[in-house]
């Protein structure tokens, strides 16, 4: 990403001149408090919301302007957690899963195939039938990343995905990440929790106003103030 | 190299074909897991195209009527002076026939005329027996194949030499065409109001199940789905809503006419002379009719409430 600047049409600026440049395989912590422009960050990779300025590259792809057909074909490299889950409540956790991989067209031998490797990979295999509402936050989250990185998306963008979840539940969450993270898949994460990108100790990016004031290896989630 | 294109494009249609595949069942099973809301689409189709078909039947019906009217009204009546030698009556017969939409011209006799009277009198013919000398003239009947055309053909046979009067049923006729006009454009008019409140009904209808799972179609874009693949599902489920409510209104309509037709069709005719339509004939196109409007409604009315909700 190069100068990346986003003005809304109401002409709020949400970002001013953002600079980051994400490597293959880096796990990278978004953090900043509310408004500080993680979210727009992350429609503008989604291709929810257009740039006003600069310049988006996504896997060698320049994605910056691309007409309303293609979105769809972006979307597909970039997988996507929400903080709600945002599962199909009409269908069961395999066919949630499945329904990834089907829109694109995977032949039903390959997802006969994928699916239960996934499930199995988030620790869901038991849970294939149910329904989201019959499984708890966590379980619904590990869902949803299995749905995220069926298709195996190059980057997996997470909005505070462990922001509904309990410590214990959203460490597993944490683990199932990392989990992917280390198969090489590239993630983006937005959160608020400290503890989490305290213990991690990977690449923090910090937002503040729309700014970008911050962007650390190994770091914390606020400048350490040393122990007076 | 062309191996290759050929082995590429194979694999296109095989991906497209399982897209497709996809979609279709995907409407099939939305359709059974929104049996809720769908039930008030087909209720609506249903009830829409019920009252299209009675109006249906009654516009077929009346025309039935008009036209059985216009076949036993096609006849002029051409009343000869008396004693016209043999020239004159071929002259006659052949200027007629040579005029436009004429079927035929056959001559009668006053003796025929007075046999077909006495027939028509039935009970009462035997008052004719009294009569001294036959009153009636002879007469030639023309068949025409439009009544419409009458009236200039008429004009035509009153101008030759030998007629004594032209007789035909020009004001009933014409009120007839009129009558008859007037309820076609009401039908029509009537049916063009009910297609377009059923559109209206129904894509309100699928509006509702739309919005209901507006954060469906929302992960589905966020899962990287077409347009098309998430409209496909929910146009396939309109279709399907719409398919269901035509049968339903086919039997219910077939039926029910048929009851009718087989209880007041004797009756009927003793009061309006004429006929009501058969509805054994009537059945296919009621099917066609109301197939086509059941899924064109169905798909429409989707894609109307649809078109709202893909801007994300």
């Amino acid at each position: 990403m190069t100068n990346i600047a986003k003005e809304y049409r109401n002409g709020v600026i949400a970002l001013y001149d953002i600079n980051i440049d994400i490597h293959k395989g880096e796990f990278v912590f978004l953090v900043g408090s509310s408004g500080a422009g993680k979210s727009t960050l992350i429609k503008l990779i989604l291709k929810e919301e257009g740039i006003t300025r600069g310049k988006l590259i996504l896997d060698d792809m320049d994605i910056t302007r691309v007409p309303n057909r293609r979105i769809p074909y972006i979307r597909r490299k970039v997988g996507v957690v929400f903080q709600d889950f945002r599962l199909l409540p009409n269908k069961t956790v395999y066919e949630n899963v499945a329904f990834a991989m089907e829109i694109i067209g995977a032949r039903p031998r390959e997802i006969r195939r994928r699916v239960p490797t996934i499930l199995s990979m988030v620790s869901l295999s038991k849970k294939a039938s149910s329904f989201p509402d019959q499984l708890s936050g966590g379980e619904q989250q590990r869902v949803s990343i299995a749905r995220s990185i069926v298709n195996n998306p190059p980057v997996l963008i997470a909005d505070e995905p462990t922001g509904n979840l309990d410590p214990d539940t959203a460490a597993e969450i944490m683990r199932v990440l990392m989990d992917i993270n280390n198969r090489g898949t590239t993630i983006i994460m937005a959160t608020h929790a400290k503890e989490i990108v305290n213990t991690m100790k990977k690449r923090v990016i910090a937002l503040e106003n729309g700014r970008m004031v911050r962007d650390e290896e190994k770091g914390g989630y606020s400048i350490e103030i040393p122990n007076l | 190299m062309e191996e290759w294109y050929e082995m590429k494009r194979r694999v296109v249609i095989a991906l497209k074909f399982r897209i497709f595949k996809n979609i279709i069942k995907q409407g099939f099973q939305s359709m059974w897991r929104n049996r809720g809301m769908g039930l008030a689409s087909v209720t609506s189709i249903s009830a829409v195209l019920m009252i299209l078909g009675v109006v249906l039947i009654l516009i077929l019906s009346i025309n039935n009527a008009v036209l059985d009217t216009k076949l036993k009204f096609d006849e002029i009546e051409v009343f000869l002076e008396d004693d016209l030698s043999s020239e004159v009556l071929d002259s006659i017969e052949d200027s007629v026939k040579g005029y436009p939409g004429v079927i035929s011209i056959m001559f009668r006799s006053k003796e025929q005329a007075l046999q077909i009277m006495k027939e028509d009198w039935a009970d009462e013919g035997y008052l004719l027996e009294g009569l001294e000398e036959n009153p009636l003239p002879d007469s030639y009947i023309i068949k025409v194949n439009d009544i419409v055309l009458a009236d200039k053909l008429v004009n035509n046979v009153k101008a030759l030499d030998g007629i004594e009067e032209v007789k035909y049923y020009k004001d009933v006729i014409d009120k007839l065409l009129i009558f008859a006009g007037y309820i076609q454009f009401a039908g029509i008019a009537i049916i063009g109001i009910l297609v377009f409140v059923s559109i209206f009904i129904i894509s309100n209808t699928i509006k509702v199940a739309v919005s209901a799972r507006r954060r469906e179609i929302n992960i589905m874009k966020y899962v990287g789905a077409t347009n098309g693949y998430i409209r496909g599902p929910f146009i396939m489920e309109g279709l399907l809503f719409g398919v269901i409510g035509a049968i339903i209104a086919i039997v219910v309509v077939y039926f029910g006419y048929d009851y009718f037709f087989n209880s007041m069709n004797e009756k009927l005719y003793a009061i309006f002379t004429f006929y009501l339509v058969d509805p054994k004939i009537i059945f296919a196109d009621i099917a066609i009719i109301f197939g086509t409007i059941g899924a064109g409604i169905g798909a429409l009315g989707s894609m109307i409430s649809l078109k709202r909700f893909l801007n994300v």
